[in-house]
């Protein structure tokens, strides 16, 4: 059984006419990595709450279908009860923060607080997860005097604190800065390795290609497509439908075209790029990547 | 209209000390990328350009205004700026009227505002939205929303912080063709952002902070190629650029045209 498992799920927002998810079928095994990409509209933040108990338990509406997380189903859980295996950072860490704390560190033990984690536990996890996201430097500003990546920062470490066993992130990096973004994907697929269950909506085509293990398309509230970031980016069918796709795939998609790109397949990641294009520059000669802070794999 | 810049320095009343001596030009019409690392001080930087921020020392100079002598209000009708966070600047109840705040304020003829609230609907395709409420759209249609009302004000100086965060090809497409006719019409475009790609493709000059200074200025080609520089201020070269240094080009190539052509 998988460790979501989402079965015919048709969700309706009040007062709106069409459904914002149609008939989702989703299964995510325990440790999974799942990246979830689609255009602007195509329900990827719904599905986010779906999955973290807010729809319906909070938006209300019409639900059908089941939703069960770590073997419990959503309509016979309570949200309190849900929000112990599932956390969600919000797209706009803006509207996450609590506005009840003065400082980074108390935001991020505002959660621990509320589940009733003893007091020496919950510094040592504030450290912890501050340590992890690397914000220790920021732990005594206001959570208002922040930048907006700063606080994005924020936002995912007061959730990363709760240990979730299902983690639920709604573009993540949206305003972070492009190393920054790097070094958290990288967080993140540690936390996956460690046994967290990671669903994550993003744009950033490039690094879901290098760090998530499998990929769903979402378009209208339906699932398009699924399967291995490779292969699901490089699609033709997402191309069609206004997706978007890294520099490198739609530069060589349209080298393909020019008769200047010579393999089968089309590249998302750099690596694979590089790879792809030496093919048709005989004189060249690929320098590996840079060391330190430059390319990092899995 | 020019901009002018002098040793500006800021400290927020936390002690921060946000702006550490940044001395800039821009000359009317440039378009300009603001790069750099979360907390470098992008956002504190163009927040002095309209009066949202006053300099603790140093000058700002748009066109022949000292911003310390003139209202934010008066500035307003030579910089817009359109927050980094649409629900900071959005109240209207409807779409259009959002829209008509602007330039209304402005004092403009009642056919000046239909015109340049019209154009700027159609730039980023809210045509067909003018009744809904805002509140009522998704982030990312806020987002274009909040870009229409600065656009509408038709201000020679215009600010995006990040217009493209969180937004699909599609949208980044519609922001980039604002972009471009706006360049057209000679008003200066200063934008911040994280989207290196989209930096590289959009503007001519990049401006990469770090730690409340400059750290790079130049034309987008000599900047975006340095990549241990850049990666001071936590900033990736874009995607082709990093191709490109990876197969061995001479040049450095910032985009889809320049890289095909260079590997012809």
């Amino acid at each position: 059984m998988a460790f979501v498992n989402l079965q015919n799920v048709t969700y309706q927002y009040p007062l709106t006419k069409t459904p914002a998810l149609q008939n989702i079928n989703l299964q995510v095994d325990e440790g999974e990595f799942v990246a979830v990409v689609g255009p602007n509209g195509a329900g990827k933040s719904t599905l986010c709450y779906a999955l973290a108990g807010f729809v319906p338990h909070f938006f209300k509406g019409e639900i059908s279908g089941t939703i069960e997380v770590a073997g419990k189903e959503s309509s016979k859980s309570t949200l309190d009860e849900w929000v112990l295996n599932v956390g969600l950072a919000f797209q706009n860490p803006f509207n996450q923060i609590s506005g009840a704390k003065y400082t980074v560190f108390e935001e991020i033990a505002f959660g621990l607080e509320n589940i009733g984690v003893p007091r020496e536990e919950m510094k040592s996890r504030v450290e912890d997860a501050m340590a992890l996201t690397g914000i220790r430097d920021l732990a005594d500003r206001s959570p208002y005097s922040l930048s907006g990546g700063q606080q994005q920062r924020v936002a995912l470490t007061s959730i990363l604190v709760m240990r979730p066993r299902l983690l639920v992130l709604d573009e993540p990096t949206s305003q972070m800065d492009p190393i920054g973004t790097r070094e958290v994907f990288g967080t993140i697929r540690k936390m996956a390795e460690d046994g967290m269950t990671v669903v994550l909506v993003e744009h950033k085509m490039e690094w879901i290609a290098q760090f998530a293990d499998r990929v769903v398309a979402l378009k209208d509230g339906s699932i398009l497509l699924e399967g291995k970031p490779g292969e699901v980016l490089t699609s033709d069918l997402l191309a069609e439908n206004g997706f978007g796709s890294s520099r490198y795939t739609s530069t060589a998609r349209e080298a393909k075209k020019r008769g200047l790109w010579r393999k089968e397949n089309l590249p998302v990641t750099l690596d694979e790029a590089v790879e792809g294009f030496a093919l048709t520059l005989p004189f060249s000669s690929p320098k590996g990547a840079p060391r330190g802070r430059g390319e990092s794999g899995k | 209209m020019k901009i002018e810049i002098k040793d500006l320095r800021f400290t927020f009343p936390t002690g921060l000390e946000a702006l550490k001596g940044i001395s800039l030009t821009i000359e009317a019409g440039e378009q300009v990328a603001i790069v750099g690392q979360n907390g470098a001080g992008k956002t504190t930087l163009v927040r002095h350009f309209n009066g949202l921020l006053q300099p603790a020392s140093g000058s700002v100079m748009i066109g022949d205004w000292d911003v310390k002598k003139y209202s934010v209000a008066k500035l307003a009708t030579r910089v817009g700026y359109v927050f980094q966070n649409p629900d900071e600047q959005l109240f209207s109840r409807d779409v259009l009227t959002e829209v008509t705040f602007g330039p209304k304020n402005l004092g403009y003829a009642k056919e000046k505002i239909d015109e340049l609230v019209q154009r700027a609907l159609s730039l980023t395709e809210l045509n067909d939205k003018t009744e809904t409420n805002p509140y009522d759209l998704s982030p990312t249609w806020r987002k274009m929303v909040a870009l229409a009302s600065i656009i509408a004000m038709d201000t020679p100086i215009v600010i995006f912080d990040e217009p493209t965060t969180g937004q699909d090809a599609l949208n980044v497409a519609r922001i980039a063709n604002a972009i471009s006719e706006l360049r057209m019409e000679g008003k200066t475009v200063i934008t911040i952002t994280h989207d290196i790609d989209f930096c590289a493709e959009n503007f001519d000059r990049v401006i990469a902070l770090s730690n409340g200074q400059v750290l790079l200025d130049g034309p987008a080609r000599e900047i975006l190629g340095q990549d241990e520089v850049l990666a001071q201020t936590y900033v990736d070269p874009p995607q082709l650029t990093r191709l490109g240094k990876r197969l061995g080009l001479k040049e450095t190539v910032r985009n889809q045209e320049e890289f095909l052509k260079a590997i012809t």
